[in-house]
């Protein structure tokens, strides 16, 4: 099974559970894709993939997921992340670079206090230097993740009360 | 005049986003095929269009969500607006959680329980299988998410089943995703 979904839920493939997630086969599909489109997409605009892979790995602290964590983790390392990039995965990591501080604060507020964003979190953004395109796909790229994160807490539940 | 709204409403408002929506007239042949444009259709709305800015994910998320919010089988299509209302509370997207407080109020014809929810929260006095279901959206909703054991048995007791537990999982986390897209990209103003 190489769904990250359903690897990461620790669901055996021959249980019951895993026919009932059968039945919803195409959702896990689409999230499987979309996954790949927002950590790996084929123009990734401003954010290389490794940027992504380390974000990534910020929201699944704020979560406080360690299976999720390694997962981005393994997929910065593979994408040759440079030092930088590296220690964005960190979340005691205080960047010097205007930008990477944006980015940061930015992907860390959306992940854990989206209630709190208005239109003045977008517009520093913009002061940074970063363009829209880039400001939607690192929102897309935190609310997937958060969307990612929150099905596999739940498919757990199941698996546990199973 | 326009205001932002600050609180919740079953008034659908407008939404006004903070980033620039996508040109259709000078989109990218991936932006069109995203947002799936043709010559009869170009009515798209201004947050697709914002979305469109990264096209490969927009290509996957409208049919996830279509898929989420009304595949056949599992858990009623009214319940699963429940979950969207649950998770849209926790991060306190008005704009979704008057979308979703409506569809919940037409396709269950419950048109007191809504404006419980909005004036309590999870304390809200529902029927118990409602209350049960808004509870595991809003814990799971959390950052970290707080579901647990208890919850899920509560379900259960309730009379859920696997089929539907499984889409309640999806709707509020499919929210997790919308709010935090909705919310942050643009504003509800109401005229």
């Amino acid at each position: 099974m190489n769904d990250v979904v359903l690897r990461l839920s620790g669901i055996d493939p021959q249980s019951e559970l895993a026919k009932v997630i059968a039945k919803r086969a195409d959702i896990f599909e689409l999230t499987e894709k979309t996954h790949d489109a927002a950590l790996r997409p084929s123009d990734p605009g401003g954010l290389s993939h490794a940027m992504r892979a380390a974000i990534a790995c910020r929201i699944a602290s704020l979560n406080d997921d360690a299976a999720f964590r390694d997962h981005f983790g393994a997929m910065l390392d593979q994408a040759a992340p440079d030092e930088t990039e590296r220690q964005v995965s960190d979340l005691d990591f205080r960047a010097s670079d205007p930008r990477i501080s944006a980015l940061i604060r930015h992907a860390d507020l959306v992940a854990a206090n989206p209630r709190a964003a208005s239109g003045r979190d977008i517009e520093l953004l913009r002061q940074a230097g970063i363009v829209e395109a880039d400001v939607v796909r690192l929102s897309e790229l935190v609310a997937f993740v958060s969307y990612q994160i929150r099905v596999v807490a739940g498919l757990r539940l199941m698996r546990q009360s199973a | 005049m326009t205001r932002v709204l600050q609180d919740f409403t079953t008034k659908v408002p407008i939404w006004k986003p903070h980033v620039m929506p996508v040109d259709l007239d000078h989109a990218t042949p991936a932006q069109l095929d995203a947002l799936q444009v043709t010559p009869s259709n170009r009515k798209i709305s201004d947050y697709v269009l914002v979305l469109a800015h990264d096209a490969e994910t927009l290509k996957h998320r409208s049919p996830l969500f279509n898929g989420i919010m009304y595949n056949r089988g599992g858990m009623s299509r009214a319940e699963r607006e429940i979950g969207a209302v649950g998770a849209s509370l926790v991060n306190r997207c008005i704009y979704c959680a008057a979308v979703h407080a409506e569809r919940y109020a037409q396709l269950s014809k419950d048109e007191t329980s809504i404006g419980k929810i909005f004036a309590d929260g999870v304390d809200a006095e529902l029927a118990p299988r409602l209350s049960a279901i808004l509870q595991f959206a809003v814990k799971l909703s959390q950052c970290r998410p707080a579901a647990d054991g208890e919850d899920l048995a509560r379900l259960k007791d309730c009379g859920l089943g696997d089929e539907e537990i499984l889409d309640l999982v999806l709707s509020a986390s499919l929210f997790g995703w919308a709010n935090r897209l909705m919310h942050t990209l643009g504003e509800p103003v109401a005229e």
